[in-house]
This record gives structure tokens, C-alpha cells and sequence, in this order.
């Protein structure tokens, strides 16, 4: 919300620097977003007379100009505008002045041998406007010298404010004034709005037969109007604040709609078909606004229709075919208060904003319809003429003027400042209010605060106005002692594997939760597409972390980054719910090419399986006993992936290479290694602080190597299980070290070398032992189909 | 040979023994030395090789700023909360005194679900602030309460300034007589461990926010030098935080009497504060894991924050 200061001084009686209103208006909760001075910006610019206009020798479109600039002898200037003369007052700009509208420092120049010292400036040259015709004809004789901005009143500094959306009352000036004279910046203008009688009844019926939509609709008709131009001082003040003047009569309505916060419309009498009605509309119809666009309406949207059409989708804007023009002479003027909720949806429904729905819906003023309408006609008799009609009200205004009971001590318990119950009432006077004092204070808000619906509203508007600043920092109580630890098991879990996984070398990315809906079939579907995505791309809930983070890998392996390792820590969305999931991208080379290693080297299965495991032993899983089941989700490569779990129904994880179809329509090349770590299916620890007794065994370990051979079907994590089996109390590691197939060895087969640790307590083994463990070592492996390789 | 002269040549030889085992053994040992001095000379390599460089990963800074702010809200006896992205009406809208009429609603350019999916009236949606965590807190847990809950929020918007989805930080303190001013306590306290000042200037505003009443944004002083943000001191202000004593109709939606329960919210982006504290300058940067920007602004596993340790890596 735009204004000026000079339109706030037309409500406000006030001293008050534009700085102290500047502060004021933050302090009372209308954020100053800028204060701009257009002045500052022709600062340079005065006021000159040309003295005398001679041609110039060398060019038939020049003149040579002496011009009086209210600074010592006059100067001389070689100016090609058809219009300057002597005598002319125009806008003089000195050499060294940087002129806006051609972005040039002027300097003395010679122009076709001429000295010229400064330049005579036309309304495009000063970014005015876009008039280039000729040099400003300043009308009058004003004071050579003086500022130009000072003659054209544009020395008047523009505010804007950020009204918040329950403070409709500050969608006109002079609510912005009642809250700055509240705050003691000033005093308030009366405002009175003077009836007009008129002359004749109201030619046409003005009717409502919405009235839920439409609960009252006050008009009447001026005849004999004279739509010209607005004046100077109307133009300015729409124009400082971004509007552009268009005629007196839209002028009027526009000046109205922000000087008290209150929207009407103007209709061209001869272009409606008998009188005006408030209704829905029905199905099928439309109307042209005055936007240009048409809109398609429905019966849920209240409008303003004659006999034969739409004229006015309510409160929102006016329709194309019944506007005001130049030519007209005869109008009606609409002032009518409209359902702000109907009006929001209807807003939202034709994607249309205007001036007016901004007002209308946050509420108007529903006592102040007949101001309204009178202040209206005032001005378009001011300014146009012509002779009203009787005034017609149909329908009643709501009556909004919320009762609240309030103690003032409430005051001090919600926010800490203690205000005197005497200067309570005074601040809740200057905002209107009516304070009925006692035990308990009855107090009405004024109509035009609808937003008031409880105690803690009336804590509000007092303390902002005695100031937020006496709010007393006040310490929350503490609890005796350390701080407790606050952190939920799982918090602790997802931010130790977190740092986990950067220790390891992996960068973490956050993408986006949302995914492009091919990615998502591609990963198991999305249970959540959304209605209305910023893109088709950013469209479906992930599945997966997997399509983020692999599209990051494509986009650094597009800059060129050699190695790719990056994860994510977030949530998957599924029909089952949201689930916090670890998600592992590698991509491009292992290891570069090295002097020691030789060739590069890429990323395979049995990466991300190590990093998979060692992730979920930092997370605290009982990774010892968590078993590998080759095979995962669609999107892995389905011989090089695998889940890992505490059971095939308690998966923690799954891994492997990224299915080949799917590096090829990622632009990827080679093999992608990818994971997620499902860590919300880790058991909790059953965690002791006290641990179980434990020493180091005295006697040294005993390792014994065993070779088998396997049909290569056997799984290598099924042989070393049946090998643990055997003993199950003095093996204490088994460990695969060598895995060969070819010659020697039977096609189809292959040899598994395994070094065994065996672990004696109270005393060595013997060999006999030995040779016992190692029979049952081979007799286990047999019950899996390994033999011992002779 | 007599006793005496068996002790004399005994002495002798024995002399001479000793000094023949000395000779060999400084001779062994010389010959020793002699050969790996030999072997050293062609086992020589050029130590400026370079090696496998160390391979350490980084933490994204939101999570590093989120660790932050837990570590930072745990000393003043506040818990972490969450709740689900995947939001309804109620929660994130009508439960926090934002009907369905209110323009605020709109106002927040809200991700929609399609309303086959609404359960028992209420429509889905991506949540537009973590304030719904403040009633699924309030309507699960009995008072006195102290969370945060930090987490992704979503808002239908996108330019150099905003992203369709970004972090909030939530934080809510219900309890008998819990007033504005201590509000306004927790926030300084809060910002000057969060920017790690000892002076910090907060500037409290009049606002509005249906859930809130009364309702204040927050500024917190500030100066620029040479394009440097410098907490403290009141030459600029920078807008951080939203905030306002809970509505009572929020306490009552919950199930809660505001009669005898009150207390403050308050909100702040995380992203933003991640800007301000560590220097980016660019929000979409945060999401496009540019492994040499999360390389340059991420931080080490081991910048752990900690009371101790200090809350800025």
C-alpha cells in the first residue's frame, strides 16, 4: 500500500518528521518496505526562461538559446526542440547533470561549432513520461530557479507500507492516519463526509438478490457529467503511487479506494438496459472486463447485471461494455458490500486480483457505504458536475462492530508490560474503540475492525501502540542441573549415520522431494501426485531417494567431476507413510588413474555393499547377524544387487548396480552403484550402560585354512554360515581369503579358500581337537554341497 | 703350571680371548651396517609422490545449521519434534485459526493433493510451515512443552529468493505464565549463540499471524561491511524471525484451556539462517548437490556442534 505524504497529511494533523512517520509506522506494525522521493531524483532540475531564441548558422533545426537560469548570467544552449521560443519557462539541467531518460552526463560541448552549456530537458529526457515532441512548456511564470519538482508537487515522498491481512482498515490513508495519531504523531482529521440530497428519485432499479453475497447495494445516477481529465493534484497522487490516471470519473473511484480504503464502481448510465441487480451468475455466462480478458463465470460468483448481460464480476472488477468514457454523461455509481469469503473464491477461482478484491475481501468498512457513495458524488459534482439522483439502498450491511470482554491486567500476563489501565483506554479510544470500564471491561470494536475476536486482539492493539519496545526480556525458567539430553534415539541415529557417511567420503545433497513422474514409475511409483506442481518435473512425491540423487550425479558428471559419492538423508513417501531412508550415489571412477594402481577404476555392487554395512554398523545394527538375499527392487541391476536384512522380511537395506536401461536414461555411462538404508527398520539397542564381564582369553588363537569346492550356485555367505555352524563356541572368525575357478577345477564349480580362527579358552588345543573341529568343519560344509578340494 | 701362574696366564688369555671377540663382533657389526647402507643405497624413492588424497565427505550446512539450533535449544530444556510433510487442511490450516475462507490461506501458495485422496473432510496438502507440528505436539503431549522442530516445508514459489520446497524452524513453549518477554529472551538468547555475539539488538514489530495474538516479526540488528554481514549494533535491520503468543483458539483446538495454558511460537527460516551465519548467497545452490559447492560450503563430519565446542564450525 502506496502513499504519499502529502495525501497522509490530508487525515493527519501533524509536526511529525517524514523519519518519526517512518519509525511510527513500523512501530505500530505497518512495515515500511521504501520511502522514495522523486524529488531527490530531479534534484538538479530547475526551473529556467529562455530569454532569447536565435537560429543557428550551421543547422536550420537548431536554435541558439539564452537562458535565464536563476544562477548568475544567463547561459547559452543550442536546443533542437520545434517548440522553444522566447519567453518559454521550461526545466533547465546544468553540465555535469546525468539526465535519466538518455543516460548521459552532459558536459559543455560545441554543437555544430556552438558552445552549449546545459540542456533544455522534455518529459521523456526526465522520464516523466513519454512526450517527446518538444522541451517542458512550464504553464505560468514560476519563480526561475526554483526545483522542478517543487512546481510539478512532486516533492512529496512516496511510503510503502506492508499491511498485514487482518488490518483492511489500512487499505486506505486514513486508517494509516488513525493508527499514527493513536501512536501521538498527530491528531485526526474529522473526515466528515457531507450528505448530498438529490434532486430527482433514482431513475433505474438498484436491487440485491444475493444477499448473502451481496448484503447491500447503495447507488444512485448523476446526469449531466463532463468526463474530462482529473486535475493536477488527483493525477498526482495516483500517479506517485503507481497508478494511471484515466479519466476524472475512474480517477475518483481509484483515489477513493485508497484514500479510505473503500472500492466503487462507475457505470455509463446509456450502456445499461434498465437497472442494476446484484446476483449469481448463471451457468453459461461471461463477461469482458475491463483487463480486456473475458471470464467465464459461474453460479457461485455474485455480479452486477442489467436486463440484458453482465456488467460487474462483484467487488472484483467492472465489465468493458458498460465503463466510463469521455463521452459520458450520465452515471451510476455503485457502492455496495460484498461476502469476503465469497469474493476470495470467486477471486481464486478466475485467477484474477485487483485493487478492489484485495479490499474487498480482508472486509470493508460496512459503515461506510453511505460515505462511501457521498464522497463520491461530492467529487464527481467537484469535478465533473452534473445533478445526483436520490440515493438507493438495497439490502443492509452486516453489522460488524465485535464485543469483547477484556481485564487490563491481561495485558501484563501475555506479554510482560504493564500498561496503565487509564492509558489502555485512551490508546483503545484513538483506535476507535468504545471502552465500557469496570471490573471487567466491555469494549466494542469500531465497524471497520472486524479482525478483532478476543482479549488477546485488544493486548495486541494496546501494546502496539505503547510500544513492543517495553516488552521486558525475561529468562525461562531453568531447570536445576546439566541440561537434560533431549534427542530421541532415532534423531541420534540418523545424525550419526549422517556424519558416518561424510567420514567415509560421501557428500551430502538435499534434492527435492518431489520427482518427475517417469522417474517415479521408474522407482516403484509414487503414492502422492500433486494437483497443482510448479513443474511437470517437481510433480510426485519420491518413492525413493534414488532418482534425486542420481540426477545430481549426472549433473556434476556433466561439469566433469571425475568421482561421484553423494548421499542423501530424508524421506521417502509412501502409501504406508513417510519414511526417513539413507540413500548412496556412486558414480564415475572408484579411483583414478594412478601412478601405484595403474588404470581407473569404477564403482561396482560390492561398494556400495561395504559401505552399506559399514553405515549400518556405525547406526549401531547388529550387522554380524544381518544376511545378504541376492535380488532387489526392479531399478537394480538384477544380478548385481542384493538386500540386506536381519531376516528376509526385516530389510535395513538394499543395494547394488543401478539397472542398466536406467544409467542409459539418466545420460549416465558405466556402472552406477546406489543404495538406501531403510534405518527406521533398525532395532532399537537393548542397550545396557553396564557392559557384561568380559577379559581378553590368555591363549593365543589358532587359524586353519580350508579349501572347498562348490557348485557356483552355492552362495559364498551360505558356506561360511555352515562353516561358523560347526562350531559354533571356538571358531571365532571365518574368513573367505581366495575364490578361483578354471582349470583344475570342474566347469560350473568353483574353490572357496576359507582361513578359520579358532579360539581356545582355558587350555591349548590339542591336534586330535583340531582334526575333531576340522571334521565337523567339512562335514557342515558338505550339508551345503562344498567339498573338501582334495 | 702352579696355582699362581695358572691365574697369571689365565688373566692373559683370557685377555686375549676378549679382545679377538671384540674384533669380531665390531667387525660384524661394521660388515652388518656396511650391507644395509649398501641395500639403502638403491632403496630410495621419490618421497614427493603423491598419495591417495584423504577422502572426507561434508554435511550438508541445513543439517549442519539443524544441529546447530538442536544443540543450541537443548540448553534451554527444548526437544526436537517432527511431524509428516504430507500435511491435511486441518492441521496446517483450519487447526491454526486459518479458516478456509481466510485470505492467508491463499496467501500461501500452497501444494495441493487431489481431493479423491481427502480423508473424513480434510484435503492434503504439502505442508506451507512447520506450525502444524505445533498442534500435533500440543494434541499429543500434556503441557509444560518446549520443542523445535525443524524440517522441509514446501510453498508453490520459485525465484532467485524462494524454492519450492525450503526449511523452517518451528519452536513452541506452552506453560502457565509464559509471557511476550520471554519470548523475547529465547530469541536473543538463541541469536547470539546462533551468530556466537555477545550483543545482540532485536528489534520486535507488530505483526500479524492468525495462529499468533499478539504477533511479532522480528529484526535483528545489524551492519554491512564491505558487503560482510556483521551481527550487532543498529545501523541496518534484517528480518528473521516470526513470532507471536500462542491463539488461544490454537490452545483450544488442541484441547488445551487457554484459561490456564499460554505460551510462544515462533518460526524462522533455516536456509536463510545458514545464509546469514555461513555467506551463500544463492538459496537454489542448496538443492542441487553441485559436489563442488557442497565441497566448498558443507562442513566436516567431525565440526560436531557442542556446547563446548562452540555451535559455529
Amino acid at each position: 500500500m502506496k502513499f504519499t505524504l502529502s495525501w497522509l497529511k490530508d487525515h493527519l494533523d501533524t509536526a511529525a518528521s517524514l523519519d518519526e512517520i517512518v519509525l511510527g509506522l513500523t512501530r505500530v506494525g505497518l512495515e515500511v518496505e521504501g520511502v522514495d522521493n522523486p524529488a531527490d531524483r530531479l534534484a538538479p532540475f530547475r526551473v529556467a526562461k529562455i530569454l532569447e531564441a536565435a537560429p543557428h548558422p550551421q543547422a536550420d533545426k537548431l536554435q541558439i538559446l539564452k537562458v535565464d537560469t536563476g544562477a548568475g548570467e544567463p547561459v547559452q544552449v543550442v536546443c533542437g526542440a520545434p517548440n522553444a521560443r522566447a519567453g518559454l519557462y521550461g526545466v533547465f539541467a546544468a553540465p555535469g547533470t546525468h539526465v535519466p531518460g538518455i543516460d548521459v552526463t552532459l558536459k559543455v560541448a560545441a554543437i555544430r561549432g556552438v558552445e552549449s552549456r546545459g540542456m533544455m530537458c522534455s518529459e521523456r529526457e526526465l522520464e516523466l513520461s513519454d512526450a517527446h515532441t518538444g522541451i517542458i512548456d512550464l504553464p505560468g511564470q514560476p519563480a526561475v530557479g526554483t526545483p522542478f519538482a517543487e512546481v510539478l508537487g512532486l516533492d512529496d515522498p512516496v511510503i510503502d507500507v506492508a499491511v498485514t491481512p487482518n488490518r483492511q482498515d489500512c487499505m486506505g490513508v486514513r486508517g494509516i492516519a488513525r493508527d499514527l495519531a493513536a501512536l501521538g504523531l498527530g491528531t485526526l482529521k474529522p473526515g466528515t463526509v457531507e450528505a448530498i440530497e438529490g434532486g430527482f428519485d433514482c431513475p433505474v432499479e438498484i436491487l440485491t438478490d444475493d444477499t448473502e453475497g451481496c448484503p447491500a447495494f447503495f447507488g444512485r445516477v448523476v446526469r449531466g457529467v463532463k468526463n474530462g481529465v482529473s486535475p493536477a493534484w488527483l493525477q498526482q497522487r495516483l500517479t506517485a503511487i503507481g497508478l494511471r490516471p484515466i479519466s476524472a470519473l475512474v480517477d475518483i473511484t481509484n483515489f477513493i479506494n485508497f484514500d479510505r480504503g473503500r472500492p466503487l464502481h462507475v457505470y455509463d448510465l446509456a450502456k445499461l438496459e434498465g437497472g442494476l441487480v446484484a446476483r449469481r451468475a448463471r451457468e453459461g455466462e461471461s463477461v469482458a472486463a475491463l483487463n480486456g480478458k473475458t471470464y467465464a463465470l459461474t453460479p457461485e460468483m455474485t455480479v452486477i447485471a442489467d436486463a440484458r448481460e453482465v456488467h460487474d464480476i462483484a467487488g472484483i472488477m467492472g465489465g468493458e461494455h458498460s465503463g466510463v468514457e469521455t463521452e459520458t454523461t450520465d452515471i451510476l455509481i455503485e457502492c455496495a458490500y460484498f461476502d469476503p469469503q465469497r469474493i476470495g473464491r470467486t477471486g481464486r477461482a478466475l485467477g484474477l486480483t485487483s485493487d478492489a478484491r484485495t479490499r474487498f475481501e480482508r472486509g470493508v468498512d460496512p459503515a461506510f457505504l453511505e460515505g462511501g457513495l457521498q464522497l463520491a458524488t461530492r467529487m464527481v459534482l467537484d469535478l465533473c458536475g452534473g445533478a445526483p439522483s436520490r440515493e438507493v439502498r438495497a439490502g443492509q450491511p452486516p453489522e460488524v462492530a465485535p464485543k469483547v470482554d477484556y481485564t487490563p491486567s491481561l495485558t501484563q500476563r501475555l506479554t510482560g508490560v504493564t500498561v496503565d489501565p487509564g492509558k489502555q483506554a485512551e490508546i483503545l479510544a484513538a483506535l476507535g474503540f468504545a471502552v465500557e470500564t469496570g471490573d471487567t471491561w466491555r469494549i466494542t470494536a469500531p465497524s471497520w475492525r472486524r479482525d478483532i475476536d478476543g482479549a488477546a486482539d485488544i493486548v495486541e492493539e494496546v501494546v502496539r501502540i505503547s510500544g513492543f519496545d517495553a516488552i521486558p526480556s525475561t529468562p525461562l525458567p531453568r531447570a536445576e542441573g546439566v541440561a537434560k539430553p533431549t534427542a530421541t534415539p532415532a534423531q541420534l541415529t540418523e545424525r550419526t549415520l549422517r556424519r558416518a557417511a561424510a567420514a567415509r567420503g560421501l557428500d551430502e545433497a538435499v534434492t527435492w522431494s518431489f520427482i518427475a513422474p517417469k522417474d517415479a514409475d521408474s522407482f516403484g511409483g509414487g503414492a502422492f501426485t500433486l494437483e497443482n506442481p510448479i513443474s511437470a518435473d517437481l510433480a510426485v512425491m519420491r518413492p525413493s531417494l534414488l532418482p534425486g540423487l542420481v540426477a545430481a550425479a549426472r549433473r556434476n558428471s556433466d561439469r566433469g567431476a571425475a568421482t561421484i559419492r553423494l548421499f542423501e538423508l530424508g524421506r521417502r513417501y509412501l502409501e504406508t507413510g513417510e519414511r526417513l531412508t539413507l540413500g548412496v550415489v556412486f558414480a564415475g571412477a572408484r579411483q583414478e588413474k594412478d601412478w601405484r594402481d595403474g588404470a581407473a577404476k569404477g564403482f561396482d555392487v560390492f561398494d556400495v555393499k561395504a559401505e552399506v554395512l559399514a553405515l549400518l554398523a556405525a547406526a549401531g545394527a547388529p550387522v554380524d547377524r544381518a544376511q545378504t538375499f541376492a535380488g532387489a527392487s526392479p531399478w537394480y541391476h538384477p544380478g548385481r544387487s542384493a538386500r540386506l536384512g536381519l531376516g528376509p522380511k526385516a530389510i535395513l537395506a538394499e543395494f547394488g548396480e543401478l539397472h542398466p536401461r536406467l544409467v542409459r536414461d539418466f545420460d549416465l555411462s558405466g556402472r552406477v552403484a546406489v543404495a538406501e538404508i531403510f534405518f527406521d527398520a533398525i532395532p532399537a539397542p537393548r542397550g545396557k550402560r553396564t557392559r557384561p564381564f568380559y577379559a581378553p582369553p590368555a591363549l593365543q588363537a589358532v587359524t586353519r585354512d580350508f579349501a572347498f569346492v562348490a557348485d557356483k550356485a552355492l552362495a559364498a555367505d551360505t558356506l561360511l554360515r555352515a562353516v561358523q555352524k560347526a562350531e559354533p563356541k571356538r571358531i571365532a572368525a571365518v574368513r573367505l581369503f581366495d575364490l578361483f575357478e578354471g582349470a583344475g577345477i570342474e566347469p560350473g564349480m568353483r574353490s572357496l579358500a576359507i582361513r578359520v580362527t579358532l579360539q581356545p579358552d582355558e587350555r591349548s588345543f590339542t591336534e586330535e581337537e583340531i582334526s575333531v573341529i576340522a571334521g565337523k568343519i567339512v562335514a557342515s560344509a558338505r550339508t551345503v554341497g562344498a567339498e573338501l578340494r582334495e | 703350571m702352579p696355582p699362581e701362574d695358572r691365574k697369571h696366564w689365565g688373566t692373559v688369555f683370557n685377555g686375549i680371548k676378549q679382545t679377538f671377540l671384540r674384533g669380531y663382533e665390531e667387525w660384524r657389526a661394521f660388515s652388518e651396517e656396511f650391507e644395509i647402507n649398501a641395500q639403502l643405497m638403491d632403496d630410495t624413492v621419490d618421497v614427493t609422490l603423491p598419495v591417495d588424497p584423504a577422502r572426507l565427505g561434508t554435511v550438508h550446512p541445513v543439517s549442519q545449521v539443524m544441529d546447530e539450533l538442536a544443540e543450541i535449544f537443548a540448553d534451554l530444556g527444548f526437544a526436537v519434534a517432527t511431524g509428516p510433510e504430507i500435511e491435511d487442511d486441518w492441521h496446517n490450516f483450519t487447526a491454526l485459526n486459518i479458516p478456509e475462507s481466510h485470505p492467508a490461506r491463499a496467501m500461501h501458495d500452497t501444494f495441493y493433493f487431489p481431493e479423491a485422496l481427502a480423508k473424513e473432510g480434510r484435503r492434503f496438502l504439502l505442508r506451507t510451515h512447520t506450525s502444524p507440528v505445533q498442534i500435533r505436539t500440543m494434541m499429543s503431549e500434556q503441557p509444560p512443552i518446549r520443542i523445535i522442530a525443524p524440517g522441509r516445508v514446501y510453498r508453490s514459489d520459485s525465484d532467485a529468493t524462494h524454492t519450492p520446497m525450503f526449511h523452517q524452524l518451528e519452536g513452541l513453549v506452552i506453560d502457565r505464565n509464559i509471557h511476550m518477554g520471554h519470548l523475547k529472551w529465547t530469541l536473543e538468547t538463541f541469536i547470539k549463540a546462533f551468530f556466537e555475539v555477545d550483543d545482540v539488538t532485536l528489534r520486535f514489530r507488530p505483526s500479524y499471524f492468525p495462529f499468533t495474538e499478539p504477533s511479532a516479526e522480528v529484526d535483528v540488528g545489524c551492519s554491512w561491511e564491505g558487503g560482510t554481514l556483521k551481527i550487532g549494533g543498529e545501523a541496518s535491520w534484517l528480518e528473521i524471525l516470526g513470532s507471536g503468543m500462542v491463539h488461544p483458539r490454537v490452545i483450544a483446538a488442541c484441547g488445551l484451556d487457554p484459561a490456564e495454558w499460554q505460551g510462544f511460537a515462533f518460526g524462522a527460516g533455516i536456509d536463510r539462517l545458514a545464509m546469514l551465519k555461513y555467506g551463500m548467497t544463492d538459496l537454489r545452490a542448496f538443492f542441487d548437490g553441485d559436489v563442488r559447492w557442497l565441497k566448498h560450503y558443507g562442513f566436516s563430519p567431525f565440526a560436531v556442534p557442542t556446547l563446548s565446542g562452540g555451535v559455529g564450525a
